[in-house]
């Protein structure tokens, strides 16, 4: 029996028919679905957090304005997602309580600190460019609510990243201390992105069977590779380097050959050690602890008036 | 010519306030206490940054205007012409923000916040609907478009006065202890500024009908008007608390540690 529901579930898959949250799935699927999705959802919570210590702090009304829309888009993103994420069997406060004792990981780049205007910048091109490749895959994804919630979310995502390169072309084009501010900030997140993409694909245990159910549409590296061909000639636009001696173009790859990343940075980010590791994890926490008295009064009033209404009937 | 000194003031006391409570409220952004409402406070706050920039718009276009005969600040330090959104929140210092105290005030806690935004907006319900008669077209016609987020923002937070004052004990005790904070700021609503010249409005007006609103709300929620207090005032004429000026030291920064650059 459940090798006939194998059969089919993988045939829908093989073509290209979307899996729905009630249909039959393998267990493995949700749980791999569920641990991805809510990683997703909690990447786009913690990274509301890097951007928004830049919102008070805007240079222009026009800049605060549209950082304000752009952190407050994320939180929109975070709300489908743990939404999709909801249709597999789980509650957002369940998700929440994994992120909170740190069983469930988001993405190690908002562990690295926002230290100047710039970095919005830089978040915007090469943090959001890097998400987007990453994403755009998953509009095609193999779980239906999954793949239309990215649909929108990539839609938004890719107004990010013009932003951040408007912000970056803007201070390229102006004084020389903004110049400094620029290429400061690309040293500093150049390499956190190139990590984005996750470890090497040897290295990545769950690709193949991501990519045979079609969770999965591309493998790590050559997502990464992808980012640094087109980032390589973006920089160019900028008048700016990226922080990498042995990036040139390969001509018989048809690529940009790049140096080694720091594997032992990466996992050790990771594990909890990252500059804002805590400092995150604990904005968040403590955003939950000090809501509760709010939500249990808006629950309690909530069925206060229910039950009025119910009286009154 | 005072008739336009004072509307430039008015106006830079209307975009005042719009930008310093939506700093305040902004201050939420990744931290509020449910996903959905950091969404919505965030909104209000964006609300905020565009109805300021709006106004600040048309005052730089008056300033630029009348610049030969009009002095712009107290301290004689004019900012460089023609001025603009970002030259009038940016390079303004303490002593020349018009507005008023409540906007300014730390934002406390959740109940704090809701209360602050509950007795601010719909005061400025109030006044935008008479602002709705002003001579100047271009007054009207920037306050007609935020009277539709004001009554947003009126109709939220009146929701989270409710919820609070009625939920449970802990929500009605804090709810009660942000009015009793927060009272002794209201009474500056109402004191007419003396550049508010324009014909269609009356203060007195505006308080009768805020007082129904909010006693209306307290009432339905079981809250108190604190019996006796102090009038806490000055923020419309430039005398502030301490917090106005740390927030625009935060506000102000870039724009004062790389002076003349483009963003």
């Amino acid at each position: 029996m459940e090798q006939d529901f194998e059969k089919i579930f993988q045939d829908k898959v093989d073509r290209e028919i979307r899996i729905e949250p009630k249909d039959w799935m393998p267990e493995k699927y949700r749980q791999t679905l569920i641990r991805q999705i809510s990683q997703h959802a909690h990447s786009e919570i913690i990274g509301m957090l890097p951007e928004g210590n830049w919102i008070t702090r805007a240079p222009s009304l026009r800049r605060k304005a549209i950082l304000l829309a752009k952190v407050q888009d994320e939180a929109g993103h975070g709300l489908y997602l743990y939404s999709a994420a909801e249709t597999l069997g789980i509650t957002r406060d369940q998700m929440y309580e994994q992120l909170h004792t740190g069983k469930a990981k988001y993405s190690s780049i908002f562990n690295y600190p926002t230290l100047s205007w710039a970095d919005m910048g830089v978040i915007g091109w090469l943090v959001d460019g890097a998400a987007i490749m990453n994403q755009v895959p998953l509009c095609r994804t193999s779980f239906g609510p999954y793949a239309r919630a990215m649909v929108r979310v990539c839609k938004e995502e890719s107004f990010h990243q013009r932003q951040g390169f408007e912000i970056l072309y803007v201070l390229s084009k102006g004084t020389e201390a903004q110049r400094r501010m620029a290429q400061d900030a690309i040293n500093r997140w150049w390499w956190p992105s190139l990590m984005m993409f996750g470890p090497k694909d040897d290295e990545s245990p769950n690709t193949i069977q991501s990519m045979k159910w079609k969770i999965k549409r591309f493998s790590n590296d050559e997502l990464r590779q992808k980012f640094v061909d087109v980032c390589a000639e973006q920089v160019k636009v900028l008048g700016f380097t990226l922080p990498d001696k042995d990036l040139k173009w390969n001509e018989e790859r048809g690529h940009y050959d790049f140096g080694e990343i720091n594997w032992d940075e990466f996992w050790q980010v990771v594990q909890g050690n990252g500059p804002c590791n805590k400092e995150r994890l604990d904005a968040r926490k403590k955003a939950w602890e000090e809501g509760a008295w709010v939500r249990d009064a808006a629950l309690a009033y909530a069925n206060k008036k229910a039950k009025q209404k119910q009286a009154a009937a | 010519m005072a008739t336009t000194k004072n509307e430039i003031d008015f106006l830079l006391h209307l975009a005042d306030n719009a930008l310093i409570i939506g700093h305040r409220n902004s201050e939420w952004c990744g931290h509020g206490p449910i996903l959905e409402q950091d969404i919505a406070i965030t909104n209000i706050a964006l609300d905020y940054i565009g109805q300021a920039r709006n106004v600040y718009q048309h005052a730089a276009e008056l300033i630029n205007q009348h610049a030969d005969t009009i002095q712009l600040t107290q301290t004689g330090k004019d900012i460089s012409l023609p001025v603009t959104e970002d030259s009038l929140a940016y390079l303004r210092d303490v002593v020349e923000f018009k507005n008023l105290l409540i906007t300014e005030i730390p934002n406390g806690d959740w109940a704090q916040t809701t209360l602050r935004l509950f007795l601010l907006s719909q005061f400025q319900l109030e006044l935008f609907n008479q602002l709705l008669k002003h001579e100047d077209p271009q007054v009207a016609a920037i306050v007609e478009k935020s009277i539709k987020e004001i009554s947003y923002h009126v109709k939220w937070s009146q929701d989270w006065v409710l919820r609070l004052g009625d939920g449970t004990e802990e929500s009605k005790r804090r709810m009660q202890n942000a009015i009793d904070a927060i009272w002794a700021f209201t009474g500056e609503l109402f004191i007419q500024p003396e550049y508010a010249t324009a014909a269609c409005l009356n203060y007195a007006a505006i308080q009768t009908a805020w007082n129904q609103k909010v006693s209306a709300i307290f009432e339905e929620a079981g809250l108190v008007i604190p019996a006796k207090t102090f009038v806490q005032k000055g923020g419309a004429i430039g005398m502030h608390t301490e917090h106005l000026g740390y927030i625009l030291a935060e506000m102000q920064y870039l724009q004062r540690a790389y002076p003349n650059s483009e963003w």
